[in-house]
């Protein structure tokens, strides 16, 4: 299993990192108890599991042998309810970590009640998804639409609950979710320090490419931004990010890839055996 | 360590007579992508192409030979190579793309590979990063100035730009024209001054003309597969060697110029911090060692 993993994440190639395989392989040997997933879907567009499942080589090991999802309403068919819907569960159970995808509706109780439930069973929470971490394209809504016209404000979890990691992108890459599982069930907070300081990061925009680094005097042309937009939305214009804000949906991931907005020096000289 | 972590330097240049004549140095870039090519090591290359103004690059993926050589030659201005990396692999199908960057691009490459955290299956599709060396990038209005006004040549006619020994040069058909490189102080782009990185220290193998004699380039490879392309590129004949010069125009000068980058940049970094600027460094007193490349 583990094996696959990091065959699939290219580990193998290098030897250098020959030390924390081993320690890969040691969790993987002492048979710990396995961490409790859950998966809660608020407003979002299902984007975050789909990509989560394109990890085909390693996903049902992944789901059988690693980890118990015990919560979910699409992963497990477990969801929770206060209305005490006959099909649903008593409380929602104790989990060591619980994925959200989507931003919440400050007028969907229904949401707001599980997502705040959520914080109070998971010990990690994890926005999973520009949705939850930034709002997203979600931050343009207005309401005034079927099924429910009531429904008309979307924020980031972290506006209303403490958020331990977020892990942005429309959705984030299949790597990405693969790397961070791997991080996770190593302990490897290195690894995960970068989406713990994402937390903080929910007014994104394509703007930011603009605000935060050409008016700084960082940017560099190098044109990572606009390789990365999920949508197109940005192109290089004389050596600089120019943003089709018509396109632009919010996620983040220009100025979250941009070089020059955070640096992993060390953990990119250790995957590169530097 | 001020040139990063290196398997060898050497100083080499491609054997081709057609590459020699169209490289802006050694042809080490056009020479190593080409045999990459030939070999299947990879099947195509971003790189600094041609547009349809002159001198102004525009990046391209380039699928034969014939576009790998048609971007030969160094553009003093910028050229957002990354920007087609997805395009290669989505657009072209690029399965093992090869890519030229200079250090700051190299490093959102690396960044994106370490942590591809919205960028899909792109990361796993690079194969091979040639890193040129680096000391500053000019927008392309400051090129213009330099060309027309500086050393007063038609942008039309110019064959060659160069910056070394001190000088910025113009080759025209029949004319080398030159000013001293301190005339171009002011010019270059802002998000240079904080840059820590002169040698591409993240490549698989970096290529610059410092320290190496003329029309061949100090190499310095890094990588197992950046070691491994470039030795079967020697032993296949395309490209030659010979050791490395550790003299004061050589080795020495490559680490000194390395070296006062590094600290103008640190003092610049320093200096942001202090005036509460963003920058994604660290300070010097947040650094084991004050001149890496974090
Ligand atoms: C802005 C800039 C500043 C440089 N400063 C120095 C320096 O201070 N000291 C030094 O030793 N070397 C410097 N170089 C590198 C040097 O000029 C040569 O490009 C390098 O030695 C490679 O030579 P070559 O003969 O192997 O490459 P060639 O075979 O001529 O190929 C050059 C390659 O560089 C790529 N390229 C050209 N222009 C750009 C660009 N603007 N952005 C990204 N890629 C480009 C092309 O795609 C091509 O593949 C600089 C290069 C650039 C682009
Ligand atoms: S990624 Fe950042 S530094 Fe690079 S071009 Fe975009 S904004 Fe500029
Ligand atoms: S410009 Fe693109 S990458 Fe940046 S926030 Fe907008 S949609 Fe996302
Ligand atoms: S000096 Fe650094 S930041 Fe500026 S263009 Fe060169 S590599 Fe990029």
């Amino acid at each position: 299993m583990l094996a696959r993993i990091k065959e699939f994440l290219g580990m193998e190639a290098k030897p250098k990192e020959e030390a924390s395989q081993q320690e890969v392989e040691k969790v993987a040997e002492e048979e710990k108890a396995k961490p409790r997933i859950g998966y809660i879907h608020l407003s979002g567009c299902t984007g975050d599991a789909m990509s989560l499942t394109e990890n085909y080589d390693i996903l049902a090991p992944l789901l059988t042998e690693m980890v118990d999802i015990v919560y979910g309403q699409t992963l497990a068919d477990v969801w929770y309810d206060v209305e005490n819907n006959p099909y649903a569960i008593d409380d929602m159970p104790e989990m060591d970590l619980v994925l959200i995808e989507g931003s919440v509706c400050l007028q969907d109780e229904h949401s707001m009640h599980e997502l705040l439930k959520a914080r109070e069973k998971a010990g990690l929470v994890v926005a999973f998804g520009s949705c939850a971490a930034t709002g997203c394209f979600t931050r343009y809504s207005r309401g005034g639409q079927q099924a429910n016209p009531r429904h008309e404000s979307f924020v980031p979890i972290a506006d209303i609950i403490k958020v331990d990691l977020a892990m942005p992108g429309c959705p984030p890459s299949p790597e990405i979710i693969a790397k961070t599982v791997v991080a996770v069930i190593n302990g490897d907070m290195d690894y995960l320090q970068p989406m713990m300081d994402l937390v903080g990061y929910t007014e994104a925009c394509g703007c930011d490419l603009q605000l935060k680094v050409v008016n700084q005097a960082l940017c560099i042309g190098c044109g990572t931004c606009a390789m990365s937009c999920q949508t197109r939305a940005v192109t290089m214009t004389n050596g600089r990010p120019e943003v089709n804000s018509d396109r632009c949906i919010k996620c983040g991931i220009c100025y979250i890839q941009c070089p020059r907005s955070w640096w992993p020096a060390d953990r990119i000289k250790q995957d590169l055996g530097l | 360590m001020v040139l990063g972590t290196y398997k060898q330097i050497v100083h080499a240049r491609s054997t081709d007579k057609q590459i020699q004549k169209i490289s802006q140095d050694g042809g080490i870039a056009t020479g190593l992508l080409c045999f990459a090519l030939d070999e299947k090591i990879i099947d195509g290359a971003v790189v600094a192409g041609p547009s349809d103004e002159m001198w102004k690059p525009e990046p391209t993926v380039a699928l034969s030979s014939d576009e790998i050589l048609a971007a030969a030659g160094t553009k003093y201005t910028l050229s957002p190579n990354l920007w087609m990396v997805k395009e290669a692999v989505r657009q072209n199908g690029l399965e093992k793309a090869g890519i030229v960057t200079i250090p700051c691009q190299t490093m959102g490459l690396r960044k994106m590979q370490s942590y591809p955290i919205g960028v899909r299956f792109v990361a796993d599709k690079i194969a091979l990063d040639i890193g040129i060396f680096c000391t500053e990038n000019f927008p392309f209005e400051s090129l213009k100035t330099f060309i027309t006004a500086k050393a007063g040549v038609n942008f039309d006619l110019v064959e060659k730009m160069d910056i070394g020994k001190g000088k910025f040069w113009v080759h025209t058909a029949d004319d080398v024209i030159s000013f001293p490189i301190k005339e171009t102080h002011g010019y270059e782009q802002n998000g240079c001054k904080v840059c820590l990185d002169l040698v591409s220290e993240l490549s698989d193998i970096s290529t610059g003309s410092i320290g190496a004699p003329d029309n061949w380039s100090s190499v310095l490879t890094r990588t197992e597969p950046g070691e491994t392309i470039f030795s079967q590129a020697v032993d296949a004949g395309l490209i030659e060697t010979k050791p490395m010069d550790e003299g004061k125009f050589g080795l020495e000068m490559l680490t000194k110029l390395a070296k006062s980058k590094k600290e103008k940049a640190m003092k610049e970094i320093d200096q942001r911090k202090e005036l509460g600027l963003p920058v994604p460094y660290k300070a010097s007193s947040e650094k084991e060692d004050p001149l890496a490349n974090v």
